[in-house]
Formats: structure tokens, sequence, C-alpha cells
């Protein structure tokens, strides 16, 4: 159709005129094509990768048998093999054929099974024994051999930070869960602390300042020492910060159910003191990362640590941008709201989550990242790209048209950082694809990697005006955002825990209950996401007909269900990870007993010694 | 120079200022320049009620699900006569308290309607309070929450003369004996709510929306020219109170259904309520008047609508006859 031309002689115009056409009207777009926009097809797509991913890493498992037996290596013996044979001489053949005759006519005795012979591992190379040595369905998982010594007030530390994250997870989406049944039955209840419009922050800000923020500072700290080659700065600070967050999500959940709220902008509903709680614990956190690395025992500063630096800046300089009063009478707020809700989560749980990844990807595959400069690269582009795209929330809104256009253009922009670390992630996966099928940790990994490109590439689509047509205001943002929290930030932290407490604590989690927490999250998401997806769709298109606005409201009631059906998958999957992370952590083999190498005493770490029960190597 | 990877002072400096100036760009200039927007010479300040109801929409953070800005895309024309400006926000955004910041009334999910323009297309008071106390009253298949903390229920016999009676009907009330008292709060809310109107544009302002392109060609094709879906506009407009089935709801709305205003030959006493509003009979709750939100065509469908449906058998009306009463209505002033 003309759209497109219409569109673009709309931009020329509004790109000289930026003035006169602050609230100009736009007709409504053609929808008869709409399947074949630009927007909804990339989607789509986008939607089919990571179905196809999927798939593949079912079928990886799958075939790992059959391409082992066709493998180049089993070849190339038998033409070794061949090759022997012929230049072998005549007295050599002979000795072979009489050895292969006496083998072939040994017969049993029928007594060496059930015989009173003891069994002895002399060597200590059994490291588990199983009744099913070959299991029908999956792949067994490789235990994690080397456990990493560190000093016990980190473990101690990165424990609790991970177990207050651990709560606030299971908290904060017991909560969704329940908001998602109000679509369903809105009269479960009438008590006005649990009414829909309070809860619903309650979800949001729970999730975020409680799971992931507090998962991802755990994470960090290890991220951060590990990579300085020293010891953290100052583990009092560390425990200050952990107590002023999780103060602030505490208090500022019980204000939101009583009423007490900033202002309904998304992710800052709490009001300003207790957001100050958390704003000093992260300049604390923020202080005590920049002097481990200000103290860092080698030249470089890794790229993971550009990451969780520029995160927990940024982040500071936001929170105080978002709740200084002095420009936020009138549309002075939304402008802001619309910078704060997309930096918050740009600047924030992207950027250092994408740090986490930096590290625990390659130490996980146990080789080193594709590309330094490609990681630095992402860095600088998220920097620029990310922070002038907050008003794509607002697009044919009241606020100035120019920044609505910034916004669009620089979403599109984001392409850049994303290629770059999606890029980066998987030529550091490739060439160890068929470990997929042995780890727990890594297809959390791809997972969030996969959603990564997905899910960052389909909101730069729904930036776009044609696509903010039918998708804006609808159940479509809600599946937007999940699909990026949950698929992307929330799977990478899982990569990482389970990466990392079995190292730091010698206890690794059952595969069962691991690969049950995947596929429950895993599907749950799908579920979750396609459902509102279609159904936002249906909604947008409904509207754009104008039909009376109760039959989007009908019309969307199974897509509800579905929503819920898939949020309780999730919410399962939440109580097998918690259960998991009780097992990483409760009862753990005490300190090696080097008493040189434990404590802070962290030259001497990459010592090697033996261990004295099961002669594994610990490094 | 650009030793970004061993020198931690430069990359963490570096970084954050280029954030602050990214910020300060896409920021705090903006939404310096766009608070100095004036309000319109047509807006009125909030009363003293209303302030308080905005407060408790923002309590009861009313935003997330309904939304306060008209796109200026013509699907949005549902919710108001033209686009949102500016101005429009000057007295409902400003900082509240001490503790509490401007509201984001703008809001980003319409899971309910927008409210922007609420006050012109749901003036009713009592409509208001029941769809607060609980709105499948009104809207069967709502999904809004229930607002029963806003009310008090009473004993008959308790009941004082200033309180304001809810008309609930007996099946969404527990108890025979005690009725529903709208507290302060609620009246504070629904002053609130009844105040969104879009303000008059001061004459010769050019902010409106251009009609969407499909309908222009569905009047080229058929060559004359099409009313618009009168159940459609009906249902956006008539049925939150007067229900889809036209049944109305006893103590509250009237029915339509086998109504004999609606039914007479005549039409000119049901068209004129629908552009002057209704307060005739005691028993009911008041209606508004239309005139300013519906056009002729609008109005002439929605007539056609109600007269044949229902059971109603009523003859047609002609956009002539609107025409005609709309003008001599507009005499009477």
């Amino acid at each position: 159709m003309n759209i497109r031309k219409f569109y673009f002689s709309l931009l020329a115009i509004f790109a000289f005129f930026p003035k006169v056409v602050f609230a100009q009207p736009t007709p409504n777009p053609d929808t008869s094509n709409w399947l074949a926009s630009p927007g909804i097809i990339g989607t789509i797509l986008l939607i089919v990768i990571v179905l196809v991913i999927a798939i593949f890493i079912l079928t990886v498992k799958a075939s790992a048998y059959f391409t082992q037996l066709q493998s180049r290596t089993e070849r190339n013996k038998k033409i070794e093999f061949g090759e022997r044979l012929l230049e072998m001489d005549k007295t050599e053949i002979d000795t072979v054929l009489e050895k292969r005759r006496k083998a072939v006519s040994y017969r049993l005795s029928g007594d060496e099974l059930g015989s009173n012979l003891e069994v002895d591992d002399s060597r200590g190379v059994v490291a588990a024994i199983t009744h099913e040595p070959s299991n029908p369905l999956v792949d067994e998982k490789k235990k994690s051999p080397i456990t990493i010594d560190t000093p016990f007030q980190l473990k101690k530390m990165i424990t609790w930070y991970i177990g207050a994250a651990v709560f606030w997870l299971v908290f904060g989406t017991l909560i969704g869960q329940y908001l998602g049944l109000k679509f369903i039955w809105p009269e479960m209840d009438t008590i006005s602390w649990l009414s829909f419009g309070r809860l619903r922050p309650v979800h949001t800000n729970a999730v975020f300042w409680g799971w992931a923020s507090l998962a991802m500072i755990g994470l960090g700290y290890f991220v951060i020492t590990r990579t300085s080659n020293t010891k953290l700065y100052s583990y009092k600070l560390a425990w200050y910060a952990w107590w002023l967050m999780n103060s602030s999500v505490a208090i500022g959940t019980l204000f939101l159910m009583s009423g007490i709220n900033n202002g309904g902008g998304e992710y800052r509903e709490y009001i300003w003191p207790v957001a100050l709680l958390f704003a000093i614990g992260m300049v604390l956190t923020f202080y005590n990362f920049y002097q481990t690395v200000a103290h860092r025992k080698i030249d470089e500063i890794y790229v993971s640590n550009w990451y969780l630096l520029g995160g927990l800046g940024w982040t500071i300089i936001l929170v105080i941008i978002g709740y200084l009063p002095m420009y936020q009478d009138g549309l002075g707020e939304t402008v802001i709201q619309g910078y704060y809700m997309h930096q918050g989560v740009g600047m924030w749980f992207m950027t250092f989550t994408l740090g986490l990844i930096y590290y625990y990807l390659p130490s996980s595959l146990n080789k080193p990242i594709y590309s330094y400069s490609l990681g630095v690269l992402a860095f600088w582009t998220q920097m620029l790209f990310y922070t002038l795209i907050g008003t794509h929330h607002f697009v044919f809104s009241p606020l100035p048209w120019w920044l609505q256009t910034v916004a669009i253009v620089f979403s599109a922009g984001m392409l850049i950082p994303v290629v770059a670390g999606t890029t980066n992630f998987l030529m550091t996966m490739r060439g160890s694809w068929n470990e997929i099928s042995k780890s727990y940790v890594l297809p959390f990994f791809l997972v969030g990697v996969v959603f990564y490109f997905v899910g960052s590439a389909q909101g730069s689509l729904q930036a776009f005006r044609f696509t903010n047509f039918i998708w804006h205001f609808t159940d479509f943002n809600v599946a937007h955002s999940h699909m990026t929290m949950y698929g992307i930030i929330t799977f990478i932290l899982w990569a990482c825990v389970y990466a990392i407490l079995p190292k730091i604590t010698g206890r690794e989690p059952k595969q069962i209950m691991v690969g049950m927490h995947f596929w429950m999250a895993f599907i749950g998401l799908f579920a979750y996401m396609v459902s509102l997806m279609v159904g936002g769709t249906m909604k947008g298109l409904s509207w754009i007909e104008g039909k009376p606005f109760i039959e989007s409201v009908i019309l969307m009631q199974p897509f509800w269900l579905w929503r819920a059906i898939g949020g309780t998958l999730m919410f399962i999957s939440h109580l097998l990870f918690a259960y998991n992370f009780f097992y990483m952590t409760g009862n753990q083999r005490k300190p090696m007993l080097n008493p040189k190498i434990n404590g802070p005493d962290m030259e001497n770490r990459e010592t090697i010694y033996p261990d004295p029960k099961n002669k594994t190597v610990t490094f | 120079m650009l030793d970004f990877h061993k020198n931690h002072k430069l990359l963490v400096g570096t970084a954050l200022f280029g954030f602050l100036m990214l910020s300060t760009f896409v920021a705090l200039v903006p939404a310096f320049q766009i608070q100095q927007t004036q309000p319109l010479p047509s807006m009125e300040t909030f009363s003293e009620e209303e302030l308080k109801g905005l407060h408790i929409y923002v309590q009861e953070n009313c935003m997330s699900c309904h939304t306060q800005q008209v796109r200026n895309i013509e699907m949005d024309n549902t919710w108001g006569k033209r686009p949102s400006i500016p101005s429009d926000y000057y007295y409902s955004k400003q900082r509240q308290d001490l503790w509490r910041q401007s509201p984001s009334l703008l809001g980003s999910e319409r899971t309910g309607p927008d409210l922007t323009n609420v006050g012109q297309r749901q003036s009713g008071m009592d409509w208001h309070l029941l769809h607060l106390y609980n709105p499948r009253i009104v809207v069967k298949e709502s999904i809004m929450p229930s607002y029963p903390w806003l009310f008090d229920i009473k004993e008959e016999s308790k009941i004082r003369d200033t309180d304001h009676l809810v008309p609930v009907p007996q099946e969404f009330l527990n108890s025979s004996t005690k009725k529903v008292v709208a507290s302060q709060k609620a009246l504070d809310l629904v002053a609130y709510l009844q105040s969104l109107k879009q303000a008059e544009m001061p004459k010769n302002s050019s902010v409106s929306f251009i009609p969407s392109s499909k309908e222009n060609e569905s009047v080229d094709d058929s060559g004359e020219e099409l009313l618009p879906d009168g159940e459609n506009l009906y249902m956006n407009n008539c049925a939150a109170c007067h229900q889809a089935d036209g049944s109305g709801l006893s103590g509250a709305f009237p029915p339509l259904a086998g109504s004999t205003i609606v039914n007479d030959e005549n039409p000119e006493t049901l068209i004129r309520i629908i552009m002057e509003g209704y307060d005739a009979r005691p028993e009911y709750g008041v209606m508004a008047g239309f005139q300013e939100t519906l056009s002729d065509e609008e109005i002439t469908a929605i007539v056609n609508h109600e007269r044949s449906s229902w059971g109603n058998a009523a003859d047609a009306v002609t956009i002539d006859e609107v025409k005609e009463i709309r003008s001599f209505v507009n005499s009477l002033k």
C-alpha cells in the first residue's frame, strides 16, 4: 500500500518542521494485509527461531548416539587399521592370528559373576555407580569435577544474595500468578490490599529489584573478584547493601499494598524514601565493585567488569534522574517515565546480565570468549543506542514527535549491540554443541542467548509505527516484557547460578530436578508468550476495526486462560529452582584443609592440590 | 590514550559522562521544555473534591489498566473528539505532595477503556458508584476489580439523610436488610472521573484526526453515504447503562426493550433525550445529553438500532429528521 510512502513523506516533513507537528494526526493503516507487514513477519520469524532452537536441543540429545557412530575418527581408525595390515610381515600376522584363535576358543567357567571377588576402585576413578547404565531418555549429565576454592566470606555472601533473590522470585511470581488468575476470576477476593491495581507493581518491583537485581549483584561479586584476581574490597559494604536493598523491597511491597504509591510510573512506584534505601545500596555496591577493580592484580580490566561497572553507574544516574522533581510536572513526567522505564531494563538488567554472560558462559565451556573487541563494541553501542529509545513507549502520544522518531530510529539501531553480543556468545559456543546435551547449565545459556537476540530484535520491530497501531496498549506488551525479563534475564541468571553454586559449595543439584525446572520454565514461558501475542494482536485489530471495547475483553478470555496455565508452569519451576538452591547450599562439604589456600590469600588460589576424598583435581 | 581496558578511571568516567550527556539530551532537556506548556484557556482547576479523587485514583493505581491519552491516530477517536495535547495534563499532572510525584496518568496498558473523556461519555453518578462497587452489575463481562472498601454497608434503619445510597441490585448483596452507602472517598473518586472531559480547543487550532483511508474507500465503492454501524455505537455509548440487550437495570437505568418512548411512532422524544439528557423519573439515575459527542449520522444509526432490536419494531428515522431536531434543540438555548 501507500502507507509506507506516506510514512516517508511524514518523516520527511517531521524532520524539517518538528515544531509544527507535535500532534499531527495519522490515519489508520490498511489492516487487510497486516500479516504482511515487516514488523509482524519479523516477529513471527523470531518466535519461530526459538521454537527451532528448542527442537534443536531435543534432537541434539537424541542424535548424540548416532553421530558418535558416524564420527570421522571412527572412519580414520578403519583406514589406519587397513594400512597397518598391509605393512605387516608374515610372522607378525601369524602371531596375531594365533592369539585370535586362542581368544575365540576361550570359554567362560561360569562363576565369573556372583563370585566372592571384591570390587576395588583402587585409583578412585569411579565417581558414581548406577544401576541403569543406559538411561533411555536423556544423557547422563557431567558432574562438575572441579570445585573453586572461594573465601568463606565471599561464598557466604553470594549464597545470601542469591538466597534472598530466590525468595523474591518465588514471592514475586506468586503475586504474578495471582494477578494472572484475576483476569479469569476478577471476584477472587475483594480485599483492598490484594486488589489488581495495588498488586501489579508489587509483582513487577519484587521480581525486578528483589529477584533479578539481588541475583545479579550476588553473581557479580564472584566475577569481579575472580577476574580482578583479588579479594573483595569490603565485605562489610556488601552486607550493608544486602540489608538496604532487601528492606527497600520489603517496605516498598507493604507500602504499595497499603496504597502508598509514588504515582504509578512503572518501576518507580516505590516512594522516594523507600527507593532511596535501594539507591544507597546501589551506590555502596558500585563503590565496592569499583574499588575491587581498582585494586586488581592484573593489568587489564576484563570485559565483564566493563558491563558490571557500567550497569551500576548508569543505574545510579538513572534513579537520581527518575526521582528528582524539578522537571516532572505535566508531561515532563512522561518524558522521564519513558526514559526511566526503558533504561531500567536496558542499562541495569540487560547491561549487568551481559557482563555476567561474558564471564560465566566461557567459564562453563572452559574456553575463552570468542571476541573481546565485539564485547567492547557492544558495550559502547549499548550505551549510545539504548539510552535514546525510551520514548518508543509513547509513540503517537502527545510527546514531541522528534523524540518519538529518535526513539524509533535508535530502536532499530539496537540491532547492532544485539547482533554483536549474540554473535559473540554463539561463536563462543560453536564447536561445543555436543556439550549441551551433557550439561545442565548450557541449555539455560542457549535459551537465554537466543532470547537475547529474539526478544531484543522483536522489541525493535515493535517500536515501528505500524506495529504500534496494532500492539500498543494491548497484552502484547506484557508478552514482550516477559520474553525479555524472563526469557533473557531470568534464564541467564539461572544458568549462572547453576554454573557457580555447585563449584563453590561442592554440592550438585539433582539432574532430574534441574531438567524439570528447565522444561517447565521454558514451556510455561512459551505458552505465556504466544497466547498473549496472538490475543494481543487480535485485540489490536479489533480496536482498529472500531468494534466495541468490551468485545476485545471477551475475545481475550481464552488467551488469558492460556497465560495462566503457562504462568502456573513457570511458578512451579520456580519452586523446583528454590529446592535446587537449598539442595546446592545446604549441608556443605567442609572447606578444604590447606590453610594457605583458605582465606584471603588469593595469589595462591590457583594452586593445585589433591582432594583427600576422591582425588579429583581442585583449583 | 584510549586504554579503556587498562585504565578503570577513564573507563568508568567516560561511560558515566557519556550516559549523562545522552540522558540530558533525550530526557532532561525535553522534560524541562515540555514542562513549560501552559493550560488551555477553557480548562478549569480541580475542585478540592476532584483533587482528592485523583489521589484515590493514584492510590488504587487505576493507571495500571486505564490510559488517559487519545493518540493522534484515528482508531483513538473512540476515546475523545481530538488527540490529547500536552496542555491537557497541566492540572492533573502536578506533584501530589512531598512524598509522591506527578501521577503517570498516560498509562501503558489499555486493559480497560481510556478515561480521557469518561466524564463526557459516562456522566451519571449512580452509574459510576454501581460500577465501582461491583463492575459486573453494569457490565457483565467486565474484569475490573470491585472496590467495596470505598463503600459502607449499613442497616436500613441507620441510614441518614445525608448518606448517598447506591442502588445495588439484591443479587449482589448478601443481606436483604442492608444497603450500600457511598463513602466520601467513593464520591471524591466519582467527582474526579466526572471531571475528565476534553477541554475545548481555541479556534483556528489544527489538532484533529485524519479520517481513516478505509472508510473513505467504502463510501467510494457504494457511491452513496453509509450510516455508521448503529450496534457498535450503541455498545460504545449506551450499553454500559441500558445493557447490550436493552434490558436496563432496575432501580438505576430504564429498559429500552419494549419502551414506549423508543417505539413511539414520532421519534422526537427519543432523539431529544439522546441529545439533551433526561432526569424526569426519580426511580432512575440521571442521563446526560450526547449532543456534543455524537454526530447526526451517529445518532440516526443508534436510534435505528434501538428501534429495530430486542423486539422493538418501530420505523427507521432519517438523518434529516435528526438534523431538524438538532436545530430545534439549538434554537432553545
